[in-house]
């Protein structure tokens, strides 16, 4: 089958309308997730959503919104939970994500008959997104688009230095919150692309790669969403290529470029400091 | 005539079971510019976040232009340790400095001209307006310390405070930064907390002694009874009781800062 023919399937139009819906919410909350440090709370929350598409499949409620709420749900109680121990935060977070996955198979265990789906939502299948999940993810990026351009002004402030934020009367309560249960609906938007397991990888190494060219936290998301695009598409053709898994081979192209981009620095580097030894 | 802004009275604060403050009596009148010294844990912070309604006063009266702390955020401008900062983050100095401007009202994310010219004009009293379109990351200690007063003073706040603006700051820095306050309108409040007395006595008009509880000099001297309630108290013969004598008899603007030799071991508890 060639391209043209391939661009013609619904289920490819699906994963590639599915990897840009994506990579909008990826650059966004992928930026305010590594400039507010929350990658380990981002993984947190990612592994508690096991627990809400646990509940939907014994419910037999439709995954997306359910596991939404409960993801929602667990990410305001472990903020409440860190806000007021704070000096346990890594704890608790490891509690709430060994719970979420723990409630998510017990779940699993009661509901009749064999879920074959339920691995999807562990390592992602972005080939078989269904056309209601699209909206779904059209909503979700437009609630976080939205909210994110309405606040930016004070997301920004209170990314930088929160305390400076309070002092100036911002609501940085509210605003964290807010932010948990972006990361949220963001997390399980994902799930459908790259897996619960794997959602951390596509938060970060977008981020990552863009904050050096960048100077501004509006510049960093749009470049996060650019680089996840990338990903998301190279991975999807490396899976289709290699008749392989497309989150992990998402993340695989990721993690190369990722590599590619260290080595080709390193080596630039060495580069310039050996053309400016003096002989 | 006195205009005070900052009235305390009988003020305590405690983390957990942790007494930080007590008993806290202090006035501050407009124009001054204070200097608030004392040890490591001494309460100065608390101090600082209390006044700017950061933190609850649990027992005491506190106001600030009259009204409860937090009542006038845009009366105020803060300058917090630098240390609390996100290292790293994706933002031009210019970009920083209009985070200043920042009330919880405005929206959307581009910055008008007026907001721009604003923050041009806190720059350039700050002696960083060269450096507007630099990441913060390529930046020096002193010059971002630098931006962070500018961030501070883009709504022309009546009140600043700054919260350990000199530490890790190499002397250049600390001049540039001293420089920059003494320089504000004279109707401009300041309340810096500082390690560094040798350095901060060529502004201030005030010494504030924090140390679970406060004592104010009355002017730049600094009293042995401040001194006792910093550092404790030292029998005759003892090298720290020579060192502050020293320090209650040529408390100058020339003071040296107190050396690493006054460490706990010399020190008796306060009180």
């Amino acid at each position: 089958m060639n391209l043209a023919d391939l661009l013609q399937q619904t289920f490819m139009q699906h994963a590639l309308i599915a990897s840009l819906l994506v990579s909008i919410t990826c650059g966004v909350i992928g930026a305010l997730v590594v400039v507010n440090r929350l990658i380990f709370m981002a993984g947190g929350i990612a592994h508690t959503a096991y627990g809400g598409v646990g509940l939907a499949f014994f419910l037999g409620a439709p995954v997306l919104p359910t596991a939404g709420l409960f993801t929602a749900g667990a990410a305001v109680i472990l903020g409440a939970l860190t806000q007021t121990k704070r000096e346990r935060t890594d704890t608790l977070i490891g509690v709430i994500w060994a719970a979420g996955m723990a409630f998510g198979i017990i779940m699993i265990n009661l509901t009749p008959g064999y879920n074959v789906g339920l691995m999807s939502y562990l390592f992602g299948s972005i080939l078989t997104v269904p056309a209601q999940d699209l909206w779904v993810m059209l909503g979700i990026d437009g609630v976080i688009v939205g909210l994110t351009l309405f606040f930016y002004r004070d997301i920004l402030s209170f990314s930088f230095d929160p305390d400076f934020a309070r002092s100036r009367g911002i609501p940085v309560r509210f605003l964290y919150f807010m932010l948990l249960i972006m990361v949220a609906e963001a997390v399980v938007m994902m799930i459908q692309v790259v897996g619960l397991i794997l959602v951390i990888a596509l938060l970060t190494l977008p981020p990552y790669l863009a904050e050096r060219h960048t100077k501004s936290l509006v510049g960093l998301m749009v470049a996060s969403g650019l680089w996840s695009l990338v990903f998301c598409v190279g991975g999807l053709a490396v899976a289709y290529q290699f008749d392989l898994s497309s989150g992990a081979s998402i993340i695989a192209t990721a993690c190369a470029i990722y590599l590619m981009f260290i080595v080709g620095q390193t080596g630039w580097q060495w580069l310039r400091t050996q053309t400016k030894t003096p002989a | 005539m006195q205009n005070p802004i900052i009235e305390i009275c009988d003020l305590a604060y405690t983390y957990d079971s942790t007494p930080a403050l007590s008993g806290v009596n202090v006035q501050i009148n407009r124009g001054d510019f204070i200097a608030v010294i004392g040890p490591n844990g001494g309460g100065k912070t608390t101090l600082m976040r209390l006044i700017l309604g950061l933190l609850k006063p649990q027992q005491g009266q506190l106001s600030v232009f009259g009204a409860p702390p937090g009542s006038n955020p845009a009366r105020i401008g803060y300058v917090p340790q630098h240390s609390n900062t996100t290292q790293g983050f994706p933002a031009a100095a210019e970009q920083v400095v209009l985070m200043g401007l920042a009330q919880g009202k405005q929206r959307g994310f581009r910055f008008t001209a007026a907001e721009r010219e604003a923050a041009n004009h806190a720059m350039r009293r700050a002696g960083v307006l060269d450096l507007r379109h630099r990441r913060l990351n390529e930046l020096s200690g002193g010059q971002r310390q630098r931006i962070l007063i500018a961030r501070a003073l883009i709504t022309q706040p009546e009140l600043l405070i700054l919260d350990e603006p000199l530490s890790n700051i190499d002397p250049y820095g600390r001049q540039c930064i001293l420089e920059t306050l003494t320089g504000l309108d004279s109707q401009t409040t300041v309340v810096m907390v500082s390690h560094d007395l040798g350095i901060t006595a060529n502004a201030v008009t005030d010494i504030i002694a924090v140390n679970h509880y406060a004592l104010s000099a009355g002017g730049t001297k600094l009293t042995p009874a401040m001194l006792a309630l910093m550092y404790g108290t030292h029998e005759a013969g003892c090298p720290v009781h020579a060192l502050l004598q020293q320090w209650v008899d040529s408390a100058t603007p020339s003071a040296p800062a107190l050396p690493a030799l006054i460490t706990t071991e010399h020190t008796h508890e306060p009180r």
